[in-house]
């Protein structure tokens, strides 16, 4: 029975590198090393899978040879005068840059689900610039460790473990045996609580308290690794922190900049900023002045709410602050496996790392105008592609709608929402299970996607589906141009 | 403490590691239905709005309604914030506004939310027929 080492996983940002599949027929049998998602995924992949291509006749998808699909789909693309070309970040940089190359050809706009997530993230760092580094930096030094707006424990589960406070870093160890003495001791409390109700079922009993209500906790003045974790939610990361800081919903912006001001030694001159009372974020500020190395991981929390491009900006900017005291560094928390190879392609290929719009012949770049959902809000485009994406699920459905009321093609391994709503459906093999390829971790460093089971018959990799498309439509447009010339 | 029939709250949508593994399994799944219908309410909520835990609620934004299974919010209190996992329902209430940068706000919502005991959540095909005439 096969055993493969060292695959990269092909689902979140974190891209872990250490997996191990045990490969029996064709199949994955067993998953070592990933987290739930990983495991899922590699396990299940198989299920509700898309084999045939599909072509929507009469309201209905039905099957049709790949021949079919690809002439229907190349004349949807070669007729649209403004179409959108949507997705990416779920597949290789291989396909992606074949994919620059079709939205070159057909003179759309082609753009990557950052237009939904860190896009905000990418105007700020043009603005302000950004202090990063590697995660294996951080995983080695990194001794005050920040999520902001961000729950690693749901979206990039092994992210803390591999990277962070949990990691068995050069000159940081890792922080195992508080996480397990804390994780015993709120089972305790769980215990008591659970036996004081027995005693007396009727009074309200509650052993817990809010950050804000308590007294300033221990953990920040703790030796060792420190993780501190700001959000308007208490997640379950935050459960785990040695510092949890509430921020009241779209107030992270008067949040970092309260801390800009603090680290500057000004005085605040109010109790409360943003729901949390000053002092706590004296301490705050304390600790990212005393670390030796910090880092600001900042997620979604940031980029959708209140501020969004603005509180990346300021995030930036504390970090740079920081810098003059101390050794801080930031990154945003990426979500879908290779969006930042997305980006990076993108950026390679037309200068421009999304909302990429090439109905002028040449690049234009103007987020507000050529992103995805502006010009789907305004009613622009008249027809669609979406690879390795859902954009039906991920837009607003407003957004969503026009993207459904027009020719819309969707490259997909699933059936999901999207390729429901398809009018040309093509099936795809898994990138990182049934094709091979690069994708780049959040921190930039490329990884390479392994192969480790063969696609179903007849299904072809992104890639070599886009290929196909390309040279389909510059078929069809030479036949047309012909025709047009003689009127 | 009397029940009212609507809650003005402010609407979270975001991650959950139960979306993360549903989506996994693919989005036709039934796992991925359960994970992903559902709206977070802190329980101080649900008894101003005299629901329990798997009660269906109406949560209504400027921009739509839907129709979803209220959970209680882990680790609160929460209240006055309720939480949908990034889906197809949670699109169809999260605002357009894309702040002339091309991201809408998906996070911060004014919203209400009521009771709706007879209502249905509707599945995935069921939905996207509503919300679209298609599929």
């Amino acid at each position: 029975m096969p055993i493969v080492r060292a695959v990269t996983c092909p689902i979140c940002g974190s891209l872990c590198d250490d997996i191990e599949l045990r490969i029996k027929n064709r199949r994955v049998i067993k998953v070592k090393n990933g987290c739930s998602m990983c495991e899922s995924k590699f396990l299940g992949y198989s299920g509700h899978r898309l084999l045939k291509p599909l072509i929507r006749k009469n309201g209905t998808l039905v099957e049709v040879p790949f021949k079919e699909a690809l002439a229907r789909a190349a004349e949807v693309l070669a007729e649209a005068s403004y179409p959108v070309l949507y997705g990416w970040s779920s597949t290789s940089c291989e396909a992606t840059r074949v994919g620059i190359e079709l939205a070159e050809e057909v003179g759309g706009v082609i753009d990557n689900t950052s237009t939904v997530c860190h896009g905000p993230s990418v105007l700020g760092i043009q603005d302000v610039g950004i202090a990063s580094c590697t995660l294996g930096q951080i995983r080695h030094r990194a001794d005050l460790v920040i999520y902001w707006g961000s729950n690693p424990w749901s979206a990039h589960p092994r992210h803390i473990e591999r990277y962070t406070t949990l990691s068995e870093g050069k000159f940081e160890r890792s922080e195992w045996i508080s996480y397990v003495e804390k994780t015993k001791a709120a089972t305790a409390k769980k215990k008591v609580e659970s036996a004081l109700r027995q005693v007396s079922p009727k009074k309200k009993i509650s052993t817990s308290s809010t950050p804000v209500e308590r007294g300033p906790c221990p953990g920040i003045l703790k030796a060792g690794r420190k993780l501190i974790v700001i959000d308007v939610r208490k997640t379950r990361t935050a459960e785990i922190a040695d510092y949890f800081i509430q921020v009241e919903p779209n107030k992270d912006y008067e949040l970092l900049q309260a801390f800009r001001a603090l680290i500057r030694d000004q005085e605040i001159e109010t109790d409360r900023v943003a729901g949390v009372p000053v002092e706590y974020l004296e301490e705050v500020a304390d600790a990212m002045i005393g670390c030796n190395f910090g880092v600001i991981f900042f997620g979604l929390g940031l980029t959708m709410s209140k501020g969004k491009l603005r509180n990346v900006d300021a995030a930036l900017h504390l970090t740079r602050d920081l810098n003059a005291r101390t050794k801080f560094v930031i990154m945003p928390m990426r979500g879908h496996f290779n969006v930042s190879g997305a980006d990076t392609v993108f950026l390679w290929q037309t200068g421009y790392p999304y909302a990429v719009d090439f109905s002028s012949g040449y690049p234009r770049y103007n987020p507000g105008e050529t992103s995805a959902i502006d010009i789907l809000l305004r009613k622009e485009s008249d027809a669609a592609l979406v690879i390795a994406s859902d954009p039906v699920s991920n837009f607003p459905r407003k957004a969503a709608e026009h993207l459904v009321n027009n020719p819309l093609i969707a490259i997909d391994p699933h059936m999901n929402a999207t390729s429901q709503m398809a009018d040309v459906v093509f099936p795809s093999a898994f990138v990182g299970i049934e094709a091979s390829g690069t994708a780049y971790r959040m921190d930039h460093v490329p990884l390479p996607l392994k192969k480790v089971v063969e696609p179903p018959r007849g299904v072809l990799p992104d890639e070599e589906i886009l290929r196909r498309l390309l040279l389909e439509v510059r078929k069809v447009k030479k036949r047309k141009k012909p025709r047009a010339e003689v009127k | 403490m009397s029940a009212s029939s609507k809650l003005k709250v402010t609407l979270l949508t975001g991650r959950t590691i139960e979306q993360g593994v549903g989506k996994e399994c693919g989005k036709a799944s039934q796992d991925y239905f359960e994970s992903v219908a559902v709206c977070y309410v802190d329980p101080e909520d649900m008894k101003r709005l005299g629901i329990r835990e798997g009660t269906s609620v109406r949560v209504s934004t400027d921009y739509g309604s839907v129709i979803l299974k209220a959970l209680k919010s882990p680790r609160g209190p929460h209240t006055g914030v309720i939480f949908i996992p990034y889906g197809v329902w949670a699109n169809a209430v999260v605002s357009i506004e894309t702040s002339s940068i091309g991201m809408p706000s998906l996070k911060g919502i004014p919203a209400e939310i009521e009771p709706a005991a007879d209502k249905v959540v509707l599945s995935l095909s069921e939905f996207l027929r509503e919300q679209f005439g298609k599929g």
